[in-house]
């Protein structure tokens, strides 16, 4: 085997070229190269064999750098790097990596684009003339769209596999053996006679050699780690209270700080802070953008200085009361509000007869409240500015934190940490842009700032409220026709405006889950309409779909219960994608579909294709004399590899428990400009005593490998609408569902 | 005021009404405890008196008159308790915020109810909030811990 075809001179690192076959340095070209960010500080005798493997004589480290919200990213890239670089579990540290063109993500190329996950032609792919997808903001380096594992499935498999065949390299160099003739178990090269050398004892020469690249990947028969049950490697810390989030980090001389913010993100009118000024452990109070900042020696202090403030707020720059945000829902179905008109199947107007099925659903605005309340740990210098906070945009958070301190986007070093949950809050940048100001109020003194719970729900961007007007129509026990008009206020918009830049055309988000559902309905038209002037909005786990998957699958299941059709029987004739067509005759499978119940008991079906991910849920419900009790769900998903099955299993449950609990009783409405929710009082969720047994499986037939944070969520709520309708013949069409019926 | 914490006596310098959370947080550095909503709505703030779950949020420092037993004390990474066992084996948690909360009530549940029915861990664990809905996985680790500490 020559050596000049396993070898390659410096390349440069693209993202098209990260996703053919990682790249590998010497440690001589990796210093000078600005692409890996790891040749930076890289000690005497280290390698770094491409942007996420560092090795030196001590240890091994994995750059894990999309962000853990609790999802199991850390794990779950690490479990791609060591699968090809032959390490067990726990032979190695890993860190999140600081900001870097290398880790754009490239999986999300395609997700503002208007093709059906089934489109896979030339020009489907081809075309990446994003029309305000996520993509844009989370490409740069992002996690979010549930894309973490399709970003990370080849690219870091391939550089596990290229820093392998480097270290065997450097092993036959050193004791001039064949590489041939090597192999790698447990961290370490094996030579033929059965001597294992450790990766660490040949960092310094693999670091000396060029490395290899273009390795091929191992067939997945010979998976040792991916497939297989493996210990989260963050579960330990996370079972003992070691593990530390950015609110539990402490710098010397830090200074707590609290706020209070325009709860309607409007200026300060008036202010009194006398009282606050004088409350023991209270450092500063002083105005900050849209309100005032109190920094304290504790948390505490600084929550009550905060509360003991006194300050009038300006208007809100949206309608003050709900209703007017309704109304203006209402009044966004025009043509001057048409935003897509992406699915016009058949001829809608003309299969629509009079007597057609007509129904108009709701979504409200919802928060997404993680546990760990917004925070942000900043130090400001004058030629430096220090963020320690769990954010899934680094470089976004750079630019906005340079803004904010008039730094150059460079100089902010984000230290990126475990998050308390996310859910799309940590998409956002507000909270710590309001650390970075307080921060550089006071240079040189590090800044924790905490929002207290209230202030974290009332700073909340939350999910869109949105309305359905649907139309449907049947022929012979058949649907036949299908007519969705969805109109919101654009998510994609709303986060980008903040972010200051310019947004380009409408927003595939407002009909997400119903334009692309997979459904070859004869006569299928989903028009999408964008409201203007109501409140900011964000992403929400599973963002449209989490609205227009209920919107789609609750209407289409009165329509399916015109035809006096079967929902689910019905739902596989319609369905044209057989890997959907498959998590539906799984669910079936599971749950026994079609067995008859007890009196009282109800089952719903749905399903929502999200993020390339086509999920069924079958829902079961009894109807007690005290309310409904959601007693079964069986879910069915279709990612094409499942990386771990109890991570995967874990987050399906937590999806869907995410979406029937904020289904149930979970919303935010305004009141003179504010939200009237404050508290997990009044947005809790769902609580144990609720949860349903959760039966899960993962299918494997997609062709393409995705991710399952977000898809379970869309199709549960109209599962259990559908399931309410089926134990009581009463129709949900608007959540949260608790308006209407009572939840035990 | 003097606070016994974890087996040590500790004095600290607070107003009679800081919530014990913060005393023990930002007064004695120990972050197991967690904020999350400062009105006994979440449980993340859970800690043992004596051996029985409070909120550590809704009580005063001047008000504790007993041990206080944190998620540090119960047990350690290297030393697990059998609910932190339990925990690691089922993978209960995802982003874990809510865990040191949710181990402390169950660890002090189980003590005084070692053989619980469903409606009882109902209702004791429905005060503890999991934002990322891991409650399947705390149900079925309840029951392995009570296992586990009955085999004990
Ligand atoms: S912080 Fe004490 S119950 Fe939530
Ligand atoms: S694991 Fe995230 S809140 Fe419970």
């Amino acid at each position: 085997m020559g050596r000049a075809r396993t070898i390659a001179r410096r390349t440069f690192l693209t993202g098209a070229v990260a996703i053919a076959g990682g790249v590998a340095f010497g440690t001589y070209l990796v210093r000078r190269d600005p692409q890996n960010p790891l040749a930076d500080g890289l000690g005497p005798g280290a390698a770094t064999f491409n942007p996420w493997v560092k090795i030196d004589a001590q240890k091994i480290t994995l750059i894990t750098p999309h962000a853990d919200i609790g999802q199991g990213a850390v794990h779950m890239q690490a479990t791609l790097l060591a699968e090809e670089l032959d390490l067990d579990l726990g032979q190695f540290d890993t860190e999140f990596g600081e900001p870097a063109p290398a880790y754009h993500n490239t999986a999300l190329a395609g997700e503002g684009t208007p093709y059906r996950i089934t489109d896979q032609g030339v020009v489907a792919r081809g075309t990446l003339a994003t029309i305000g997808g996520l993509a844009k903001i989370i490409g740069l380096q992002g996690t979010g769209g549930s894309s973490s594992v399709a970003d990370s499935f080849d690219k870091l498999r391939a550089a596990g596999a290229t820093a392998r065949e480097t270290l065997k390299l450097a092993a036959a160099q050193k004791h001039g053996v064949e590489g041939a003739d090597l192999t790698t178990k447990s961290g370490a090269v094996i030579l033929p006679d059965g001597t294992a050398i450790p990766y660490v004892d040949l960092a310094a020469d693999a670091a000396a050699i060029d490395p290899v690249r273009d390795v091929p990947l191992r067939a997945a028969s010979d998976w040792r780690l991916i497939g297989k049950p493996t210990q989260r490697s963050d579960i330990r810390a996370k079972s003992t209270g070691t593990l530390s989030y950015a609110i539990d980090l402490q710098l010397d001389g830090m200074v707590h700080a609290a706020v209070r913010l325009s709860p309607r993100r409007s200026g300060v009118r008036s202010f009194d802070a006398e009282a606050a000024r004088t409350m023991r452990g209270v450092v500063d109070v002083f105005p900050i953008t849209n309100g005032l900042a109190v920094l304290a020696d504790n948390t505490w202090r600084a929550f009550r200085a905060a509360e003991a403030i006194d300050v009038t707020w300006q208007d809100a720059a949206y309608p003050a009361e709900q209703a007017d945000h309704w109304k203006a829902v209402e009044a966004s179905f025009t043509d001057a509000h048409l935003d897509t008109s992406l699915r016009d199947d058949g001829d809608v107007e003309s299969a629509l007869a009079a007597d057609a099925v007509r129904a108009e659903y709701r979504v409200p605005y919802v928060a997404h409240a993680p546990l760990e309340p917004m925070m942000a740990l900043v130090r400001v210098t004058d030629d430096q500015v220090e963020v320690w906070t769990a954010h899934q945009l680094p470089r976004v958070l750079q630019q906005q934190v340079a803004g904010v301190t008039g730094h150059k986007s460079g100089q902010v070093v984000l230290h990126n940490q475990y998050a308390g949950g996310s859910f799309g809050n940590r998409l956002e940048c507000e909270y710590v842009a309001v650390a970075a100001e307080i921060a550089n109020q006071v240079r040189g003194t590090p800044v924790k700032m905490t929002f207290r719970r209230e202030e974290d729900f009332a700073q909340d961007f939350p999910r869109p409220l949105g309305m359905m007007r649907g139309a449907g129509d049947v022929d012979s026990g058949q649907v036949r026709a299908l007519a969705l008009d969805i109109a919101s206020p654009s998510p994609i918009g709303s986060m980008i405006g903040r972010l200051g830049l310019p947004q380009a055309g409408p927003d595939i988000q407002i009909p997400a889950g119903a334009w692309n559902a997979p459904y070859g309905i004869e006569n299928f038209r989903v028009r999408a309409y964008a409201t203007p002037g109501v409140a900011p909005v964000s992403s929400w786990r599973s963002v449209g779909a989490s609205g227009a998957g209920f919107f789609i699958e609750g209407f289409l299941d009165e329509v399916i219960h015109a035809a006096g059709a079967d929902p689910l029987e019905e739902r596989l004739r319609l369905c044209d994608w057989d890997v959907a067509r498959g998590t539906l005759e799984a669910v079936a499978e599971m749950s026994n579909w079609g067995e008859s119940l007890p009196e009282g008991k109800g089952r719903g079906v749905a399903m929502v294709e999200s993020f390339g991910v086509p999920v069924a849920e079958v829902v079961e419900v009894t109807d007690t004399p005290d309310g409904i009790r959601i007693d079964k769900v069986w879910v069915a998903a279709d990612v094409g590899t499942v990386v771990d099955p109890v991570n995967f299993e874990n987050n399906v449950q937590g999806a869907v428990v995410w979406g029937l609990g904020h289904a149930m009783n979970s919303e935010i409405t305004y009141s003179d400009g504010m939200a009237e929710q404050s508290n997990y009082h009044a947005a809790e969720g769902m609580r144990l005593y609720q949860a349903p047994q959760i039966m899960v499986r993962g299918l494997e037939t997609h062709f393409a490998v995705r991710g399952i944070g977000e898809p379970p969520v869309p199709p549960a709520a109209p599962a259990l609408a559908n399931a309410i309708f089926a134990a009581t013949g009463m129709r949900l069409r608007e959540m949260p569902f608790n308006r209407h019926v009572r939840f035990i | 005021m003097k606070l016994r914490v974890n087996g040590k006596d500790h004095h600290v310098d607070v107003e009679d009404d800081m919530p014990l959370l913060w005393v023990l947080r930002d007064e004695l550095g120990l972050m197991g405890t967690k904020y999350g909503c400062g009105i006994a709505q979440c449980g993340a703030c859970t800690v043992h008196m004596d051996g029985i779950a409070v909120r550590s949020c809704q009580l005063a420092a001047a008000d504790v008159d007993g041990d206080i037993t944190t998620i540090e004390g119960l047990g350690t990474p290297e030393s697990l308790h059998a609910v932190q066992e339990a925990w690691v084996e089922t993978q209960v948690a995802q982003c874990g915020y809510c865990q040191s909360g949710q181990i402390m009530q169950v660890a002090s549940f189980l003590d005084m109810n070692p053989e619980p029915t469903d409606d009882q861990i109902d209702a004791a664990m429905s005060g503890n909030l999991c934002r990322c809905g891991a409650y399947p996985r705390i149900r079925a680790a309840i029951r392995s811990a009570a296992g586990k500490m009955a085999a004990a």
